[in-house]
């Protein structure tokens, strides 16, 4: 026997490889004229893949304290052979894996996926887009540069209005009362590892819930398959679908190389902690429907803070999406049109509030 | 029955000392505005016109009425009587007009009195009557010439602010004005037969635009030639003046050969080359044979020192354009996304070492100005070399994607094939199966 099938059984006779290929060869995916959204989970998976790469990577040279940071990225960006290209693949993998979770999210809310029996797929889901968006604000001071180091400054502060346990929180993000050295290796610590093990164990279970679950159909296109069996259409997992999300996953690596080549990530000037705050600081582009918000707020509404009643607001808009599925079955009906129509002005507010935001700088 | 007695006397006493306090919270503003001094002169003088009618914002923003001062103060009388004639009464010490004569010398009595305006302001100099008296303004007023400026004249009379307050005729962005009220008059100053092109001169200087800018400490007129002690400096002391800020270029300017030269043809060190009031930013055109060269109005062709000028301007120039080329292909490359921040930072120090080279100009030694020159040239061939580098690397970049896009490309065009081949496998199977 030669060494490939000898191998093969040896797997099969530890880990029964042949009954895990008879069940990969059995799994379908459903197939519509909407499937294309089922694309967008698997890029923001490819991402993520991504970040863990070059994030390593990255590690090699990166040095996070007041005094180094700084010069260890620009000492990556210009001396170190693909540098550049990895930093810059980094950060703009992170931007491009923050728009495909909000796609994704936005896909299977608009596809009503969350409904019963996937409510902790979604539930799991929402996590993973808020762990992402944590990696993004920590992501964000590593640098060390004056925009990175004000805009935490700006983050943390809002984080601080919140009623009771504002101060204790924007403490314990910053590693005092100011945002100094102590922050960043705080968020650096955050970044590199307990936000990944986080991501990495909630991924583990939204992709085993998917796994467990399947696809979900759209209510329209499975209440047409229930009247008319013959309609329902399937794709084979493997090979179909994923030579389908691999070429998804090029298209993806394509742009990200073109990005990096053409636009790499800018460096800025080195954080001063002790020089004045410098024009034009704002968030990057997934806050800045909230940064704009809280700006356009007046001081006092009624007997409360703006900004407190702003974040208020968010805080709990962002609570009942997360939670979504349990008071929201997707069975169609009024209240579901409710949803959707709430879901619309959702996905219009963030995107009308972040080209204000930039429009109006 | 007693008891009751009691109880009524003990809650008249409670009624009666609350009142007390109650009348004591509303009559104690009253009380507390009644405290202050009295000043009853502006109840006419607010309702009269120039030059008796003081307007009681312009009295209450000054510095003295801030700090109690009232109009008793400079003119005497007694401002607690509503009485014109008992307040504005000569037995009341009334002095009424002031002669501009007795001007300084009446501001002299608190202002150069140490003791007195400890208990206003422990900082404040109480030098500036003594002053007056040596500056050219205080001898021609102490021979009679009343035309002169005396203390009202620069800082107001009624309407008197902090010198550190903008409002004030004499903050620092206002002093130029504040003279050239009178040295930019041509009929007041035809008295002293002086010219008054000052005020013009210095508005297109670097120094007022460094004021303008919103550096106070940029010099104005009376950081040259003093506020109360004004005069102007002498040839001897024209390099003092400037080297109170100058102080290298002074050093240097001590050191080198011009000094000796300047001096015994009696030219004043600084401005002979800088001129006064007009300083201009200094360029490397004044240096050199061409005719804006300063050098050339001394210096004729077949002089060692003609041709000296001339090689220090092509050494001076030649180093600006090598920082200028560096600099130019270092922004390409920067804006490009190439990092080259350190040798944006490497040829700060090149151009640090073209502003030692100008300051060295002033020892009027080539072989200093030449050191620094050839430090500037090197940091600026080196970071050119960088930026060379750096734009080599955007080609290396642009084609490297040209080729990893091409690869891309073909993979997914052969996974789309591959998928076309897999599916209609599959359909002609489950078309053999059926």
């Amino acid at each position: 026997m030669s060494p490939v099938p000898r191998f093969r059984k040896w797997l099969d006779e530890r880990f029964g490889w042949d009954e895990l290929l008879e069940f990969v060869h059995h799994k379908t995916v459903p197939e519509h004229s909407q499937s294309y959204w089922y694309f967008l989970g698997g890029m923001t998976l490819f991402l993520f893949i991504t970040q863990v790469l070059t994030g390593i990577l990255l590690l090699l040279y990166y040095r996070p304290s007041p005094d180094n940071a700084y010069e260890s990225v620009q000492y990556i960006m210009a001396h170190v052979r693909f540098g550049w290209l990895i930093r810059s693949i980094h950060a703009w993998s992170a931007n491009l894996m923050i728009f495909t979770a909000f796609a994704h999210m936005f896909s299977v809310f608009f596809l009503k996926a969350y409904r019963k029996p996937r409510e902790l797929t979604w539930l799991s889901g929402m996590l993973l887009l808020f762990i992402v968006l944590g990696f993004g604000f920590s992501g964000y001071l590593l640098p060390w540069n004056m925009l990175s180091v004000f805009a935490t400054k700006v983050g943390t502060d809002m984080a601080g209005q919140v009623p009771l346990a504002g101060h204790w929180i924007l403490v314990f993000l910053r590693g005092g009362e100011d945002v100094t050295g102590a922050t960043l290796t705080r968020f650096f610590g955050f970044h590199v590892a307990v936000l990944p093990g986080l991501a990495t164990l909630l991924l583990l279970s939204h992709l085993l819930l998917v796994q467990r679950f399947g696809m979900s159909v759209p209510p329209r296109v499975e209440a047409a398959w229930r009247q008319n069996p013959s309609q329902r259409r399937e794709i084979q997992f493997f090979p179909n679908f994923l030579l389908r999300e691999l070429m998804a996953w090029y298209v993806a690596l394509a742009i990200l190389g073109a990005l990096a080549a053409f636009k790499p990530w800018g460096l800025g000037t080195k954080a001063d902690l002790f020089a004045p705050a410098p024009a034009g600081i704002r968030p990057e582009w997934y806050f800045m429907f909230m940064f704009q918000t809280l700006k356009l707020l007046p001081s006092k509404i009624g007997p409360i803070e703006g900004e407190l009643l702003g974040l208020a607001c968010f805080g709990l808009a962002g609570l009942l999406w997360t939670f979504l599925p349990f008071f929201d079955h997707g069975r169609g009906g009024r209240s579901s049109r409710w949803i959707t129509g709430a879901g619309i002005f959702a996905a219009g507010y963030i995107i009308g509030m972040t080209v204000f935001g930039y429009l109006t700088k | 029955m007693l008891m009751r007695r009691k109880e009524r006397a003990a809650n008249l006493h409670s009624v009666i000392a609350r009142l007390i306090v109650f009348c004591g919270i509303l009559l104690f503003p009253a009380l507390s505005v009644s405290g202050q001094t009295k000043n009853s002169c502006l109840d006419c003088h607010a309702k009269l016109d120039a030059p008796l009618g003081v307007t009681p914002e312009e009295y209450q923003g000054s510095i003295h009425a801030q700090k109690g001062i009232t109009c008793v103060g400079c003119h005497g009388g007694d401002a607690t009587k509503d009485d014109m004639l008992e307040s504005m009464d000569v037995k009341a010490g009334f002095r009424g007009h002031l002669e501009r004569s007795r001007i300084p010398s009446l501001c002299g009595k608190c202002h150069a009195d140490a003791a007195y305006m400890r208990g206003y302001d422990p900082s404040l100099r109480t030098d500036q009557f003594s002053q007056y008296q040596t500056s050219v303004h205080g001898k021609l007023l102490a021979k009679g010439d009343t035309h002169v400026a005396v203390c009202a004249d620069c800082h107001g009379a009624h309407g008197i602010h902090a010198p550190n307050d903008p409002r004030s005729s004499v903050y620092p962005t206002n002093v130029a004005q504040t003279c050239a009220r009178c040295h930019a008059d041509e009929a007041y100053m035809k008295l002293y037969k002086i010219p008054t092109t000052q005020s013009a001169d210095y508005k297109a200087s670097v120094h007022h635009q460094a004021l303008a800018d919103g550096d106070l400490s940029a010099p104005t007129c009376s950081t040259c030639h003093g506020s109360h002690g004004a005069a102007p400096p002498g040839v001897d002391s024209i390099q003092h003046v400037c080297s109170t800020c100058h102080l290298f270029q002074s050093q240097l300017f001590d050191s080198g050969p011009h000094k000796d030269v300047f001096a015994a043809m009696g030219l004043p060190g600084c401005i002979t080359c800088h001129s006064n009031h007009g300083i201009l930013a200094p360029t490397d055109a004044m240096i050199g044979t061409d005719k804006s060269a300063v050098c050339a109005k001394c210096h004729s062709e077949g002089e060692p020192a003609y041709a000296t000028a001339a090689a220090v301007h092509r050494e001076l120039v030649s180093l600006d354009n090598a920082i200028k080329r560096s600099d130019e292909i270092l922004q390409r490359a920067g804006d490009a996304g190439i990092e080259v921040g350190e040798a944006q930072l490497a040829l700060a120090d090149g151009r640090d070492d073209l502003t030692k080279a100008r300051v060295a100009i002033h020892s009027v030694q080539a072989a200093a100005v030449d050191q620094d020159i050839q430090a500037g040239l090197k940091v600026a061939q080196s970071t050119y070399q960088t930026g060379v580098q750096a734009m080599a690397e955007l080609r290396f970049r642009r084609e490297g994607l040209v080729v990893s896009l091409a690869a891309i490309g073909l993979v997914i065009f052969g996974l789309a094939f591959l998928i076309r081949e897999i599916e209609s496998k599959q359909k002609s199977d489950k078309e053999i199966m059926k």
